[in-house]
């Protein structure tokens, strides 16, 4: 009899996992989010914080920016010949990407360039006693490790984003008007005419949120790593790493959706 | 605060890590202003003892007192006050990656208190210079040998002046001029420090016989000895005696099975290749 249920069992302890993560990750985050307003140490920290996941995410996020506008110039261009509306290029390429791309891309790019290096060295500093060493302190580790990375995260990603936006509709010029032959001025009239404010601030909700998100789970995953069932010591700082860029980049496109079905 | 006020006091303690039970019905004292050292071999229990005085590790049982309140059950207020009273060396320093000695050293106080940076710095330089440590102030820890960490380390702990300093295992994995210069380094401490409650976590027996002045002995996670050195030295006891002569206890009966004729074989052929 307990073999028959044993499958139910797994899956309803699975299940409970689960939501005990969900609302771990929630608490974890409201208690970042809380310890922003306890003082002005923060703000160097941030400083720092907005230095590793802003400026040394910039030289990626316009090299990725500009090929993604580059391919959708290609591609926009191909297909809106078939219905000879070439001149919708510049609405099909601002609007794909102040909408979407920007906020979705330049949020999986930073997971991979700073939330891997979140989780990694928050990580190491977990196995290493660093944060035990914090404690003992009386120095709140999330307060001194998580908060000053979401803010910074929360000023970086809009930002980047409005970055990647405007190198992407610039990456869309270079194929559609320089290589393509698409008249200049329609294409910009097209961007100024189709792209509206609520388009813009859609995007920043949005990026603001994959911020949010991305920063939360890293740090966590990075911050339990020693409580991982699969692995100890560094292996578990090498999973954890993986587990935060799986999740995040699985929650910004879920994210994603939810998000645009509010704001259409 | 009268000195008996730092007393930490061990009450029928059980301790582990989930299913596993690592110390069991732990009673015992350390007395205020004494040198406190806790023995025993490797995975008896000691560190996880020494967790449970910094709080980080909650007892499955049993309660931790200093100053003869239960430290779980004190209000959060009081349990970071008394934080702030207690020092730790951890094993290899647990020094801060990003930060470079001085600001490492200067941490409890820069994250706690508004002064200005050159006093933070004239604070963590006046520490570096007792642990002998001055001229690598603008050092980051991955350029330091383990020894100078763990002195870095201690130079922390005792940066804010506190009333109990708990060292684990200060000098494991140190060469013996550098250990006994740890241990010196310890009793100069206490010396500066008198009031000060010094705990030292260690399987080292030189330095045991330098610094102790209480004794707490660990087996398998049980409390087996709780005194003064002097008594441990001429208990009579045959763990105690194997102990301290640092016997095995199991000479000449180190099981030898033979190699796998296989693995053997493979083997002879790798190593003549």
């Amino acid at each position: 009899m307990a073999n028959f249920f044993a499958p139910v069992v797994a899956l309803g302890q699975r299940g409970i996992s689960a939501a005990v993560a969900v609302g771990d990750t929630t608490v974890f985050m409201l208690s970042g989010l809380a310890h922003m307003f306890s003082g002005v140490r923060i703000f160097p920290r941030t400083l720092r914080q907005l230095y590793v996941i802003g400026y040394k995410s910039f030289f990626v996020i316009l090299l990725i920016g500009v090929f993604c506008g580059m391919v959708l110039g290609l591609q926009g261009y191909y297909t809106l010949v078939k219905f000879g509306s070439v001149g919708l290029l510049g609405s099909a390429v601002s609007l794909s990407l102040v909408r979407e791309l920007g906020p979705v891309l330049t949020a999986i790019m930073l997971t991979g360039r700073a939330g891997s290096s979140m989780a990694a060295e928050i990580g190491v500093m977990r196995i290493t006693d660093q944060i035990d060493a914090l404690e003992v302190m009386d120095i709140n580790p999330v307060a001194y490790l998580v908060s000053p990375r979401l803010l910074a995260a929360m000023i970086s990603f809009p930002l980047l984003t409005a970055v990647f936006d405007v190198i992407g509709i610039i990456g869309g010029y270079l194929t559609g008007v320089l290589m393509l032959n698409i008249n200049e001025g329609a294409y910009f009239y097209r961007i100024s005419s189709s792209v509206t404010m609520p388009d813009l601030t859609g995007g920043f909700v949005k990026s603001f949120v994959f911020g949010l998100l991305v920063t939360t789970v890293c740090c966590r995953q990075g911050y339990t790593a020693h409580r991982r069932g699969d692995s100890v010591g560094p292996e578990a700082v090498g999973n954890a790493t993986t587990s935060a860029v799986v999740i995040s980049c699985v929650l910004i496109l879920a994210a994603d959706y939810v998000l645009t079905s509010f704001l259409l | 605060m009268y000195m008996q006020d730092w007393d930490i006091e061990f009450s029928h303690l059980d301790a582990g890590y989930g299913a596993r039970r690592v110390l069991r019905d732990v009673s015992a004292i350390l007395p205020a202003g004494k040198i406190s050292v806790i023995l025993g071999e490797s995975g008896s229990g000691k560190s996880t003892l020494l967790r449970h005085v910094t709080g980080l590790s909650r007892p499955l049982g049993g309660m931790v007192r200093i100053g003869g309140r239960d430290i779980f059950a004190l209000p959060p207020a009081e349990f970071r006050r008394l934080r702030r009273q207690t020092g730790v060396l951890f094993q290899d320093g647990a020094l801060l990656g990003a930060l470079n000695l001085a600001q490492n050293v200067a941490l409890p106080l820069s994250e706690h208190l508004a002064l200005p940076e050159h006093l933070l710095r004239e604070a963590a330089l006046r520490v570096l210079a007792m642990v002998g440590l001055e001229a690598f102030a603008d050092y980051y820890p991955n350029q330091l040998s383990g020894g100078m960490r763990k002195r870095a380390g201690l130079a922390r702990a005792i940066v804010a002046e506190p009333r109990i300093l708990l060292c684990d295992e200060p000098t494991s994995g140190l060469d013996p001029v550098t250990a006994a210069r740890m241990d010196e380094l310890l009793l100069s401490m206490h010396a500066r420090y008198p009031e000060m409650t010094l705990v030292v976590v260690s399987h080292d027996l030189a330095g045991f016989r330098i610094l102790a002045e209480h004794v707490l002995v660990i087996r398998d996670g049980g409390l087996i000895f709780a005194g003064t050195p002097k008594s441990l030295l001429d208990s009579r006891d045959a763990y105690l005696r194997q102990f301290l002569e640092r016997r095995s206890g199991d000479a000449g009966q180190t099981p030898h099975r033979p190699m796998n004729h296989r693995v053997h074989a493979e083997l002879v052929k790798w190593l003549t290749s």
